[in-house]
Parts: C-alpha cells; sequence; structure tokens
C-alpha cells in the first residue's frame, strides 16, 4: 500500500529491482536453464583452460601403452583415469582438447548461418512480396538437400579439416534461423513503433537493426542453441565418416571412428566420447528449451 | 484443391531443377575429372583420351545439358569406379535404404504417436516425464553413437540380431531402430501438444456432451486433428531419414544407396554422388508434395484453398 | 431404468424432471478456491423453458456445465439434491453418465463456429450420438437426421449432410447444433447462450426455432442468457443468478411485472423498453463491480451495488416467498415486490 504514496520514480527504480529479482528466481526456478547453464559453463571452462587440465599431452604416442582401460577398470591407474587409445595417447586429455573442437565448430557454425539465414529471413519477413517469394524458393531448395550427404561430398571435394567443415555446416545450417527470422518480422512489420520509425523517415538499416532485430533477437538466440547442437553433432558425423576433422585431432567424433573395431572388447573406446558428445549437446538442448520458457512463459507446454 | 496441387506442382519440378544445377555444380567443383578417373599412375594421352570419351572436352553447358537430358531419362552416367551404369547401381541398392527408412519411419510412428496421446492425457504423470525425458535425449544422442550401442548391446553382448548386413528381416531391426529413434522425439512432441491443445477445444466438449465413449472422443475426434500436423512432419522426416541413411548404412554395413554414397565419396566417384543427391532430394520434394496433399485430405477446412 | 422412469411419468406427474438443491462448484485457481456457484436452488417442470439469467462470470455456465457433468476433473461438485428424473446425479457412475449425456439430456453452445468438429461431415457428427444411444440403422439414423435437418430450417438437407462445419455459417452452425440436441428426443435439453454469438436477425429465428421445436418436442429447456430481452420472449419461468446464487425465480411473466429484487429491478432499468424509453434517454446502468468469488462474500453478494442496502445486508438474506412459485433473496423482498407497501411504511415511520 506504501508504494501508491511513494513517487512514481520510485515505484519505477522498485519496479525495476522486482524484474530483475525475477529473472533471476525464474532462472533458478527453471530446472533445465539451470543444469544446462551449469553444464555449459563447466565445459566452455574445461575448453578454455585445457593446457592446464590436461594430464598429458593429447598428441603423445606411446606404443608401450595402448589401450589401457579406464580407472574404474580392474586394471587401471590413474596415471590414464580414461586410458589410452591404440596408439596410447591419454584419452582424457585427448577428451578435454575435444572439448575445443566442438565448441568452436559449435558457435562459429552458428554465427556465419545465423548471419545467413537472419538476413535473409528479415529481408523476407519486412520486404514480403517478390523478395520473400525468391527467399522462400532459396529455402525449400535448402531444405530439399540432404544435409550429411551434401556436406560429406563437398567436404571431400575441399579437404576435411576444421576450417572446411565449419564454413560448408554455416554455409548449410541456415534454414531454421531464415524461418524463425521471416515469421518474427512479419509479425513485426505492422507493428506500431515500426510504422511509426517509417513515418518518421528513419532509414531502411535504421529501422531493421535498430527496431527489428532487437525484437526478434530473443527467438533467434533460441534457434542459435538449437543450431549449435545440431552443428556439433553434423560435425562429430562427418568426422566419424572421416570427412570432418582429420587425425590426429582429438575431436569426438574421430575418436568414436577410431575406436570403433575395438569397441567389441572395449567398448569404453566409444561409449567415453559418445557420453561426452550426448552430455553437450543435451545441455546445450536443455539450455535452449529453459530460453525458450523464460521468453514465452505462456508457450510452454509442459 | 487441384490448382493448389498444380502450384505446389510447379513449385516442385523447379526446386529440382536447381538442385539438379548445384548437383553438376558439385562436378565441376570436383577438380579435373579425367585426371582423378585416370588416376595417379595414367599418363597424359590416356588422360586425354578420358576427357574425350567422357565429354568432358566439351563445353561446360553443353556437358549440363547432356547430362541433365539424360537425368530426366533417369540415365545418371557411367559410375567412374564400378564401371557400371549409375542407375544400375542405385536401382540395386534402393530397395534396401526404402526398406530402411520406412521400417524406420514405423518404428517413428509407432512410438512417438502413443506416447504423445498418452503424454498429453496423462499430462504431469510419470509416462508424460518419461516421455519428455526420452524427447530430451533423444535429440542430443548422436545417432552414429546410438546405432554403435546398439550393436554392442544386441548383437555382442545378448546376440539378439547381426550386427550388420541385409540379408534377413533382423539385419533392419537395429538400423531401423537407430535411425527411427532420431525422428521420434519431433513426432513426439508435436503429438503431444497438437492433443493438449485439441482436448481443450470445443468440439470435444461437444463430443462429451453427446455422451459418446471417452475412446471415440480421443480416438476419433482429437486424435483425428491432432494428426495432421505429424503426417506432414513424418513426410519431412522420412525425407531426412533417407538422406541419413548414409549414416546408419556406413554403421551397420547395410548395401544401400547411403553405403554406396559414402564408398563413391570416398572413391570421387562423382557421377553416382550427383545422381545420389539429387534422387535423395527428389524423394524429399516428391514426400513434402505427398504430405500437402494428405494434409489437405485431412483438413477439410484445406480442400478449399 | 428406462422403465422406470416412464412409470414414473404416467404415475407422477407433479415431480419437476430435474431438482438441483444448494447446488455448489468450487473450482481451485492460483488465489484459492473460486466459489463459482454458491449453493442455488431450483427445479426443471417437464416440458418448460426455464431461463438462467445473470452476467458473464455468475455461475450460470458453470450450472450448466455442473449438471452436464462436463466441468473439469479438478472441479468439486457438492448438492444437497441434483436430480434428473430420479438419477441422483452426483452419485451417478461416469458409464450411466454419458449413457444420459446426448440421449436424455442434451446441450447446445455459445460458439457454433468451433462447437462442431472440422474433420467429420455434418451427417457423421448428427448420426454418431444416435447411433451410440439407441441400436438404430445407419439408414434410420441417416434419415432422423436429414428430418432433423429439415426442420430446423435447413434446405438441400442432404447435400448439407455430406458437407463440412467450414461451408456453412454460423447461423447454419446453430442449427445443426439444435438439431444434433434433438437426435434421441432428450427430456432436457441445455442451451448456454446459443444465440449470442449470432447476428440480431439470426438469433431471431433461432429463438422463433427453439421455442417452437420445445413446444413440438414437448423437451424441456434450460435456456442460459444474460439478455433480458430474450428472457420476455421465450421463457415460461425465469431464475436470476448472481454472484453465484439464485437471487430470484418466478414466472416470466411475474418477473417483468413485480421484480422483488434490486439487482433484478436494475437489469429491467437496463433494457429499453419501447413506449416507455424516450428516444436519446440514458439507459441506466447499475454501478459497482461483482464481488470476488475466491474470498468469502458476507451477507447479500449485492449489497455493494445497492441502492437501498442498509445494516441488514450485512447479513445473509433468506429465499423469501413473494407470491406463490415466486422467490426472491432480498431481506426488503416484500417490500419491492409492493412498492405501494414502501410508501405506506415510509409514512408510517
Amino acid at each position: 500500500m506504501a508504494h501508491t504514496l511513494s513517487p512514481p520514480v520510485a515505484a519505477e527504480q522498485h519496479f525495476v529491482g522486482s524484474w530483475q529479482s525475477r529473472l533471476l528466481r525464474s532462472t533458478l526456478n527453471n530446472r533445465n536453464l539451470t543444469i544446462g547453464l551449469l553444464i555449459i559453463t563447466s565445459l566452455g571452462l574445461v575448453a578454455l583452460l585445457a593446457p592446464w587440465l590436461a594430464p598429458h599431452d593429447p598428441y603423445l604416442q606411446n606404443t608401450a601403452n595402448r589401450m589401457v582401460p579406464p580407472i574404474w577398470h580392474e586394471t587401471g591407474s590413474w596415471t590414464h583415469p580414461l586410458g589410452t587409445d591404440r596408439l596410447g595417447r591419454d584419452y582424457l586429455s585427448r577428451l578435454i582438447y575435444g572439448t575445443r573442437i566442438s565448441l568452436f565448430i559449435g558457435l562459429v557454425v552458428a554465427l556465419i548461418s545465423g548471419l545467413i539465414g537472419t538476413t535473409l529471413g528479415v529481408l523476407a519477413g519486412y520486404f514480403g512480396g517478390r523478395v520473400d517469394a525468391v527467399v522462400s524458393y532459396l529455402l525449400t531448395t535448402r531444405l530439399a538437400m540432404p544435409v550429411v550427404l551434401v556436406a560429406l561430398a563437398m567436404a571431400s571435394l575441399m579437404g576435411g579439416s576444421m576450417l572446411s567443415v565449419t564454413l560448408l555446416l554455416g554455409l548449410l545450417l541456415w534454414d531454421r534461423f531464415a524461418v524463425v527470422a521471416r515469421s518474427a518480422t512479419q509479425q513485426l512489420r505492422d507493428a506500431e513503433y515500426v510504422q511509426a520509425a517509417q513515418a518518421l523517415g528513419c532509414s531502411l538499416p535504421y529501422i531493421l537493426l535498430r527496431e527489428v532485430l532487437p525484437n526478434i533477437a530473443g527467438a533467434l538466440i533460441v534457434v542459435a542453441t538449437l543450431e549449435v547442437a545440431n552443428a556439433i553433432l553434423l560435425e562429430a558425423t562427418l568426422s566419424f565418416l572421416g570427412m570432418g576433422v582429420q587425425p590426429p585431432s582429438p575431436s569426438w567424433g574421430l575418436m568414436i571412428a577410431e575406436g570403433k573395431a575395438y569397441m567389441f572388447f572395449q567398448p569404453w573406446v566409444i561409449t567415453i566420447p559418445g557420453s561426452a558428445l550426448f552430455i553437450l549437446v543435451l545441455s546445450i538442448n536443455l539450455l535452449g528449451d529453459g530460453l525458450r520458457d523464460l521468453s514465452a512463459p505462456g508457450g510452454r507446454n509442459e | 484443391m487441384w490448382a493448389f496441387v498444380f502450384k505446389r506442382t510447379l513449385i516442385a519440378l523447379s526446386v529440382a531443377l536447381t538442385i539438379s544445377v548445384l548437383c553438376f555444380s558439385l562436378l565441376q567443383l570436383s577438380g579435373d575429372l579425367a585426371l582423378s578417373i585416370g588416376g595417379p599412375e595414367a599418363t597424359a594421352e590416356q588422360v586425354e583420351q578420358i576427357r574425350v570419351e567422357y565429354g568432358l572436352d566439351r563445353p561446360v553447358l553443353e556437358q549440363f545439358t547432356t547430362w541433365l537430358w539424360g537425368a530426366v531419362q533417369l540415365d545418371f552416367g557411367r559410375s567412374y569406379y564400378y564401371q557400371s551404369e549409375v542407375m544400375d547401381l542405385v536401382v540395386e541398392r534402393l530397395p534396401v535404404t526404402m526398406t530402411l527408412g520406412i521400417l524406420a519411419l514405423a518404428i517413428a510412428l509407432g512410438v512417438s504417436i502413443p506416447l504423445g496421446v498418452v503424454a498429453a492425457l496423462k499430462r504431469g504423470s510419470w509416462i508424460d516425464r518419461t516421455a519428455m525425458a526420452i524427447a530430451v535425449t533423444g535429440q542430443a544422442m548422436p545417432n552414429f553413437w546410438f546405432g554403435l550401442t546398439l550393436i554392442i548391446l544386441f548383437a555382442v553382448k545378448l546376440q539378439w540380431f547381426p550386427a550388420a548386413g541385409s540379408d534377413s528381416w533382423q539385419g533392419f531391426v537395429l538400423p531401423a531402430v537407430a535411425l527411427g529413434y532420431y525422428a521420434t522425439p519431433a513426432m513426439m512432441r508435436l503429438t503431444r501438444s497438437g492433443m493438449l491443445e485439441v482436448l481443450e477445444a470445443d468440439y470435444i466438449r461437444t463430443a462429451r456432451a453427446k455422451g459418446l465413449r471417452t475412446g471415440t472422443v480421443i480416438f476419433k475426434h482429437a486424435l483425428r486433428n491432432a494428426v495432421i500436423p505429424v503426417v506432414a512432419l513424418a513426410a519431412v522426416e522420412l525425407g531426412f531419414m533417407l538422406g541419413g541413411s548414409v549414416v546408419i548404412e556406413t554403421v551397420f554395413s547395410l548395401r544401400g544407396l547411403g553405403q554406396l554414397a559414402w564408398n563413391a565419396i570416398s572413391r570421387n566417384d562423382y557421377p553416382v554422388v550427383q545422381a545420389i543427391v539429387l534422387i535423395i532430394a527428389l524423394f524429399y520434394i516428391v514426400l513434402t508434395l505427398l504430405a500437402d496433399i494428405l494434409n489437405a485430405v485431412l483438413d477439410p477446412r484445406l480442400r478449399a484453398r | 431404468m428406462s422403465n422406470l422412469s416412464s412409470a414414473e411419468r404416467s404415475t407422477a406427474p407433479v415431480s419437476p424432471l430435474l431438482t438441483v438443491k444448494q447446488l455448489r462448484v468450487d473450482l481451485p485457481v492460483a488465489k484459492g478456491t473460486l466459489h463459482a456457484v454458491r449453493g442455488i436452488d431450483f427445479h426443471v417442470e417437464r416440458g418448460e423453458m426455464l431461463c438462467l439469467v445473470g452476467e458473464s462470470g455468475c455461475g450460470k455456465s458453470m450450472t450448466s456445465l455442473a449438471l452436464m457433468g462436463l466441468l473439469p476433473r479438478k472441479a468439486q461438485v457438492n448438492a444437497d439434491c441434483l436430480d434428473f428424473d430420479g438419477v441422483d446425479l452426483l452419485t451417478v457412475s461416469d458409464r450411466e453418465r454419458s449413457n444420459l449425456r446426448g440421449a436424455r439430456m442434451a446441450m447446445i453452445f455459445q460458439e457454433p463456429m468451433t462447437a462442431l468438429n472440422p474433420a467429420y461431415t455434418l451427417g457423421n457428427q448428427l448420426c454418431e450420438a444416435l447411433r451410440r444411444h439407441q441400436r438404430v440403422s445407419r439408414k434410420a439414423a441417416h434419415d432422423r437426421a436429414l428430418y432433423l435437418l429439415e426442420r430446423v430450417g435447413i434446405s438441400a438437407a442432404e447435400e448439407r449432410m455430406r458437407q463440412y462445419p467450414h461451408q456453412l455459417s454460423g447461423g447454419l452452425r446453430q442449427r445443426v447444433m439444435i438439431a444434433m440436441a434433438l437426435m434421441c428426443e432428450p427430456d432436457l435439453i441445455i442451451a448456454d447462450e446459443p444465440t449470442t454469438a449470432l447476428d440480431v436477425t439470426i438469433q431471431a429465428q433461432i429463438l422463433h426455432l427453439l421455442r417452437d421445436l420445445q413446444q413440438e418436442f414437448g423437451t424441456a429447456v434450460i435456456f442460459i442468457t444474460h439478455d433480458l430481452g430474450v428472457v420476455a420472449r421465450i421463457a415460461d419461468r425465469v431464475a436470476v443468478m448472481y454472484a453465484g446464487e439464485v437471487i430470484e425465480t418466478a414466472s416470466a411473466q411475474a418477473l417483468f411485472q413485480a421484480p422483488s429484487h434490486p439487482y433484478t429491478q436494475g437489469l429491467l432499468r437496463c433494457i429499453p423498453t419501447p413506449g416507455k424509453t424516450l428516444p436519446g434517454s440514458r439507459l441506466q446502468a447499475i454501478p459497482g463491480v461483482v464481488p470476488n468469488l475466491v474470498e468469502k462474500v458476507d451477507g447479500c453478494a449485492f449489497c455493494n451495488r445497492c441502492d437501498q442496502a442498509d445494516e441488514l445486508c450485512h447479513t445473509t438474506p433468506p429465499l423469501q416467498t413473494v407470491a406463490d412459485g415466486h422467490l426472491s433473496r432480498c431481506h426488503f423482498a416484500h417490500q419491492l415486490a409492493n412498492p405501494a407497501t414502501i410508501n405506506a411504511q415510509e409514512v408510517t415511520l
């Protein structure tokens, strides 16, 4: 009741404060978001601090020490907590360095494809008509292309490397960004503040960058998390099939491919990098789900 | 209705044409084809001979029209590596991939629709939570790794199914599960959210007010409407699965289109790669077209358009 | 069961078709419990048209859904008596309940645009209830549907049977809903604001149709509306609801001639009367807001909006009999029923 007597400014400050604490509270209440954020942050730290965290050089071969099982086996030892691979390289160190590859490719691919998809989608949504028809056509064509197959073929042409995989996936995975940006912009086009900006004679780049983009950013961030996860899975797939990141890089997909021959007798050689991939992608998806719930609490179906 | 089908078909055809241009550019991008066909030991004369033999000395546009004209007649030229007609190779491999794709779709539908319906009906129950957990984990599981794990568990440890090969139906079980599992989460979420929305609809209340049995209300009145978007998604997912077969067929050593594509890619056998990319794209285009038509059949309101 | 009820029908014409005593509906909401219906009494005679009148949120739709057993599962329904032709609707099993629904009690909803399933033909949706409740052939069900479609004024009925809901206008769809309600010749039809969503001219047609059919088939109807103009045209008896209570019941004639509750009087002042209301003059609105039904309501629920309220109104008013069959939940019901008395009392005081 006292608030009604306080001056408007104070009331506003009170509102801002409660907005922030509300955001914090809803973040903490959102279990998906909390778990996802926690795992992602720790894996990000692992990637950044890899040289200090890794117990061994991930590329150092030791033929005397091949296929040492992980610690939970009777013959395991703390020297190599997750064992060694067929060339005697420390599995834990390779796993730690592999985090860098997955996260780098995931983030850069999402950045490139986000740039392409958002540009196309915003233009299609804002101008409609012929621009929209062209973008929709590009989108249909892109969706009809089998991603894994095209990426495999192109990677084999360009020669598999981290750079070529990143570029390829960046050029291929823009579809969802375009779809979301297009429909979100369509809804915004008729919004009053956009029309006001048009009436005031604001320049087109100003309207698109200052009025449209900030308002569709929330939806795009959710798409971005999904695409990071998607790119990480695709990189692993390409590397697994031998057309992605090349040996001796410790890509998780490559580790699974290299372990495939031994998996019948030493299943941990594929279980460990596979679980790492699973946990990383799962946490990104949880983060994405959580962000979606946060940005659209009413649209939640749970 | 027919105008709608006609328009969609027209778009589908032009998309197919664009993709064929892209496929052809793929061939051109792969560098000097005569060199890669001849291999490292070929002499300059041999390379020149290959160039003439494969028509690689003619202008690009002429090469493209020749190739496209052939493709329209289902003649994709000869494979560099297998030294046989590409179409023969494709026809030989296609049944395996189609069987795999359809089985995978059947598994995905068989799991996702009942689970989605029950999850929606018993919202918040343990079944609902299990279903959501399956959805979340399914989306995060790399399918090649899931396939390898299935091999370890069911082929090596339990020895229920063979680890590889397409000689018997048992050989298809694990790959179909691995492929179908990937499509399940999206379809299940869509079924669930569709059911939740439909169950709130006024016509469901009308159906209950008529004293219809619960089963009739759920299956005749609710599910029919909730399942319409799932049908469209299923067609799209089948298209994705055919594309994804390259991974699963490699993992399970199935002699299908995907494995052929992978072999062709690793051997720079571009006429084969080209053909398979185009064929899978065509499948996708036809499937989405069918989905649109099926949607119109299922939803009377769309027929008017 | 049907034997019993038909025996009852012949021997005991005095027993009403539906008796409701102290019906309460509670809904859990975010801030507590919404007491949507707070102990209402009314009855429906065989073949009569009872109008439940009240503004939105007064609990009239909740009442109808409670009678049909269509409330969401979390809603709690309590009553001293909820008797439908000898069947206790409180203890009836789900199975028997669904045997009653559509067969002996049917419902027409407010929104004809969304009340029909878009995926099935009208014929399909018309016939399914009859086929569910009675052992009739496909042909017989079809013929019955055809007859009723014609009866509710739909031309080219044979063709309409094959059409889908989206091909019909709102008015036509509501006619289909009426035909659908009549399929099994129910004893009771609950019509929940069936004309609110329609154009005014269509409204009048649908009202006439309902009234005609009700008399022709001898079906009892609970007609729910917020519009006293509609009530005046069709009702045999009226129950006025306010804030989850029935505050006045009377025959339609008595209600319009001698309204005995300030709320009813207020409602009547809200409608223009041709010849009495001067053109350009303002209609009166009732000031104030309806009490929050999540909180406990003490005393008369209307007292905060009533210009005649005094200290006495903070105690819950009893249901008073003003005349035979005319009840009012107001401390001053008798004075209101006969304005002359008030004047006389004022003079004596």
